[in-house]
């Protein structure tokens, strides 16, 4: 299905650098006929690899996570040559790794209703309407695999007596299809992919490049043929040449400096890709976690998740009265205000993550926060303790307790939890079309790096059923068919594309290592943070995105004036790593403003005040904001240039979510 | 609180390296370890010195990127629990802490607390994994497991990689974190068609990379973070006597 844009334009009507000479048309490339068969029917017309030629092409992949490894074993065991690169000293680091909770599928082992169907209904209700049906229905097609494929690697699920596997519920459904490993399901499915991989890797067919960051995408005739990455023991600058590149590179929420992302996580890869073609989606949908320990000082250098799948037992409330300052335990029941409970009875403490972060920040912004600084709510055990037992809670969620104490100092078997919301994922990401092919050709986005399946909001344990469906299962197939179709031509690293990137590589980090400034690359990344929370975060205005648009190209001009990185270019130079990615969020932080700006309503994760209903919900504009935002990047100092991708819905009828 | 810290500075592989001391001042109990380094190197860099080099990423106990011997101990004083998770409130005001990388012949310095620990993922790359290629899995439900072995195998998968076991080991060997990669595999039905050319390649692997071997000390299980029990080694065993009863060969 072609789709509209603003503008057909050819990049060379603009001074994007490499000028390119293909049409960029943003085509979504969705499977005609019916929702059911469109996934069956395109994988048939997709065109094949002889199995003799794959040996041939040589795939990069950038990032091991759930999607990158994923992706890296299925293609090597087809046959192609991969090469797989992370920034971490091993790809079992990667940030997938601190998922708790657990992974959807539509099994339907409960017997309690669930489908195919309504695994994609949920999720495109739980997505505000902002996501492309025909990808979610693929989602949840493919989720039936991703557990298959995951026991038969040895992925050890929760199980009940009769062996059979355990279920849990999650916010946004009212089925039990969420498959759990304890609070470490993203750390099973990971050492899953992780123990593929390095499978590969021993028989030869995946090259492994740990420690080494990409910093340049290499684009030659218009197409993806390479990477430049720094090695980030040496400092050598190397040049990888390739016939398709894949970025699995992971989320942005370090934009705001404190997020529940690992410390290294960062937006390089997809931010140099979008400087040299690719389009960036809904830069602005960013997911605020409802369940995370809260700040506890100046020092604080990331947030602490816990599972969502808490709320299946916990309850959530504060105290009916601001001035009320007693222990929790001091205070009566009659005195509490459980408020998802009482605003939203038939979800209550399960609403979506949206719904439950902005709630706790509007009883906050009441005054009846809890613990210091008044940023809390409390998250109780103690109900569910008295009807099931001490034990029972243990062994559902004995390591978050446990995590909860050790950073706390506060036992959550005795006292309730403080939580409060925080950065936890984006659902903005390189814009793909159904192949996850950005629009630079042969370039592939897959997992949390891509715009595509969750619309304004993920629901919970979606995101690591996206990252292997995309890796497993699509990828392997679209990959080929590009391949197939494709006539590449022979390339190595001495083109002059790659002698002009390892130039801009080297010249960049040049220049940031002579500044020689007077400011550390983490204060500015942390006033960075603090005006995105403060002017782009739970919620937004139009003031408060002016704001933030003044400041930070403030913040910018004095980084590249005032930044000091110590040491040198040719050694580990921790510094280095971090002044370039911050560099990076310096300018993509922008683009998010400018995109929550532009929209013009209030969807998922994108809160704008005022755009909301007399009771405080999220107000879609369907009639004119019903489409995806592709951004095109159009040179340094020159507004971006927006692309429309409308959506349709032909199964799923837009309405207000409810969840009361 | 205020500190004195005495931390291995190290340029790189082949520099010989010494402990340095720095003040670590107005360290608050709520911060972690690594945010009390954090502090510390921000005031080296604003005096124009180079920041202690470290690995850390997640900060939540569970990527297994951080890891160093604080006062000789493998992630320090608190049982089960990672660097990044522990927190300045177990130590109090006035206190000397010495901070050093990971040392074995098997994980060389890169730089200050930075070590390389690829021998690990070499010893999983030699057989660590059941060879189940994408696509031709059944049903999720075809092989019912019991509960009690699938708590087994997660207890044994809870491992994360750090290299405590071998830092804390006088032999420098890698025998738990093999041993919980071959009992977590092991123990699954899934796992048996490999099951004891398993444990043999992944030991082989190990004594190549030059760990040493088990003398049941039992040091590697007191700093596990993630308390992964010496009764793991035992499995290994047997499951390595048989391979050798039945004569398996790598």
């Amino acid at each position: 299905m072609a789709v509209e844009t603003t503008k057909n334009l050819t990049a060379t009507d603009t001074d994007v650098k490499p000028a390119t000479t293909y049409q960029v048309v943003l085509d979504a490339k969705i499977p005609d006929g019916p929702i059911e068969d469109k996934w069956d029917r395109h994988k048939f017309n997709l065109k094949l690899v002889n199995p003799a030629n794959k040996r041939r092409f040589t795939i990069i992949v950038v990032g091991s996570g759930l999607a990158g490894a994923s992706a890296a074993a299925s293609l090597a065991e087809l046959g192609y040559n991969v090469k797989c690169f992370c920034y971490q000293d091993s790809p079992r680091r990667a940030h997938s790794i601190a998922a708790q909770g657990g992974i959807n599928a539509a099994k339907n082992y409960r017997n309690d209703g669930d489908s195919v169907f309504r695994l994609f209904y949920d999720t495109v209700k739980g997505g505000d309407y902002r996501a492309r049906e025909a990808n979610v229905y693929r989602l949840a097609q493919i989720s039936l695999n991703i557990i298959d494929q995951c026991v038969a690697q040895g992925v050890p699920f929760a199980r009940e007596y009769g062996g059979l596997l355990d279920t849990r519920s999650f916010g946004g459904a009212q089925v039990s299809r969420t498959f759990y490993a304890r609070g470490q399901t993203g750390q099973q499915l990971l050492l899953g992919a992780y123990q593929a991989l390095e499978r590969q890797i021993g028989l030869g067919k995946v090259q492994m490049f740990p420690r080494h960051e990409m910093l340049e995408p290499v684009i030659i005739n218009g197409r993806a043929r390479g990477i430049v990455v720094r090695d980030m023991v040496t400092g050598e600058i190397e040049s990888h040449a390739a016939d398709v590149v894949v970025l699995a590179t992971g989320g942005y929420g370090n934009v705001f400096y404190l997020s529940t992302n690992a410390k290294g996580c960062n937006a390089t890869a997809i931010w140099r890709a979008h400087k040299k073609g690719a389009f960036f989606a809904n830069p602005c949908f960013t997911q605020i976690h409802p369940t995370c320990i809260p700040v506890s000082g100046d020092h604080q250098s990331k947030l602490t998740l816990m599972s969502e799948s808490l709320r299946n037992d916990g309850r959530v409330w504060v105290p009916l009265d601001p001035n009320d300052k007693r222990a929790p335990n001091l205070i009566p029941e009659s005195e509490r205000d459980y408020y998802l409970e009482r605003r939203y009875p038939s979800f209550g403490n399960l609403v979506p993550r949206d719904v439950a972060s902005r709630a706790a920040k509007v009883v906050c912004d009441e005054g009846r926060g809890v613990g210091p600084g008044g940023r809390g709510v409390y998250l109780d055990f103690s109900d569910a303790i008295k009807r099931l037992g001490v034990n029972i809670i243990r062994e559902r969620y004995g390591n978050l307790f446990d995590m909860y104490e050790r950073i706390t100092g506060e036992n959550p078997y005795e006292v309730p939890m403080r939580i409060y919301p925080a950065v936890h994922y984006t659902m903005g990401g390189l814009w793909v079309d159904y192949n996850l092919m950005s629009t630079i050709p042969g370039l592939y986005v897959a997992g949390e790096a891509n715009f595509s399946d969750h619309g304004a909001n993920r629901l919970g344990a979606s995101a690591l059923m996206q990252g292997l469906a995309d890796g497993y299962f699509v990828l392997p197939a679209t990959v080929g068919d590009y391949l197939a179709q494709t006539k590449l031509e022979k390339i190595d690293t001495s083109h002059p594309a790659f002698v002009e990137a390892e130039f801009e590589v080297k010249q960049r980090t040049n220049r940031l290592l002579s500044i020689k400034g007077k400011r550390t690359v983490d204060s500015f990344h942390r006033e960075l943070g603090k005006i995105m929370w403060d002017n782009c975060g739970m919620s937004r205005t139009e003031a408060s995105l002016k704001e933030a648009l003044k400041r930070i190209p403030e913040i910018r001009a004095e980084f590249w004036e005032n930044v000091n990185v110590p040491g040198s270019g040719d050694e580990l130079n921790q510094s280095l790593e971090k002044a370039g990615r911050v560099a990076d969020f310096l300018e993509l932080a922008e683009l998010m403003c400018i995109d929550a700006l532009h929209r013009n309503e209030s969807c998922g994760g994108h809160f704008r005040e005022e755009y909301q209903t007399p009771d405080g919900e999220a107000l879609r504009d369907d009639e004119n904001f019903s489409y995806v935002a592709a951004w095109q990047y159009n040179g340094e100092g020159n507004a971006p240039i927006l692309h429309k991708e409308p959506l349709h819905f032909e199964y799923v009828h837009p309405s207000q979510r409810s969840y009361k | 609180m205020n500190l004195t810290l005495h931390v291995w500075r190290q340029k790189n592989g082949k520099d010989k390296g010494e402990l340095v001391t720095y003040p670590a001042k107005d360290i608050s109990p709520d911060m972690s370890f690594l945010e009390m380094l954090d502090v510390v190197n921000e005031g080296l860099i604003e005096q124009g010195q180079e920041p202690i080099a470290f690995d850390h990423d997640c900060r939540e106990g569970i990527c297994g990127m951080c890891g160093v011997m604080i006062n000789g101990v493998a992630h320090g004083p608190e049982r089960a629990t990672t660097a990044c998770q522990l927190h300045m409130r177990h130590f109090k005001d006035g206190d000397e802490i010495t901070i050093e990388p990971w040392r074995a012949q098997a994980f060389p310095v890169i730089k200050d607390l930075v070590v390389d620990r690829s021998a690990f993922d070499r010893i999983i790359a030699a057989g660590g994994f059941i060879s189940a290629s994408t696509g031709g899995a059944p049903d999720a439900n075809a092989i019912p497991i019991p509960k009690k072995d699938a708590d087994v195998a997660m207890d044994a998968a809870a491992c994360i990689g750090c290299g405590a076991c071998v830092a804390a080991c006088p032999n420098a060997s890698a025998m738990l974190f093999v041993a919980a990669k071959v009992t977590h595999l092991g123990v699954l039905p899934q796992g048996q068609p490999e099951r004891y050319t398993r444990v043999v390649r992944m030991v082989e692997q190990m004594e190549e990379e030059g760990f040493g071997g088990c003398t049941n000390i039992g040091e590697c299980a007191a700093v596990c973070p993630k308390e992964i029990p010496l009764d793991f080694i035992a499995r290994l065993n047997r499951d390595l006597l048989v391979a050798t009863l039945k004569g398996t060969k790598a």
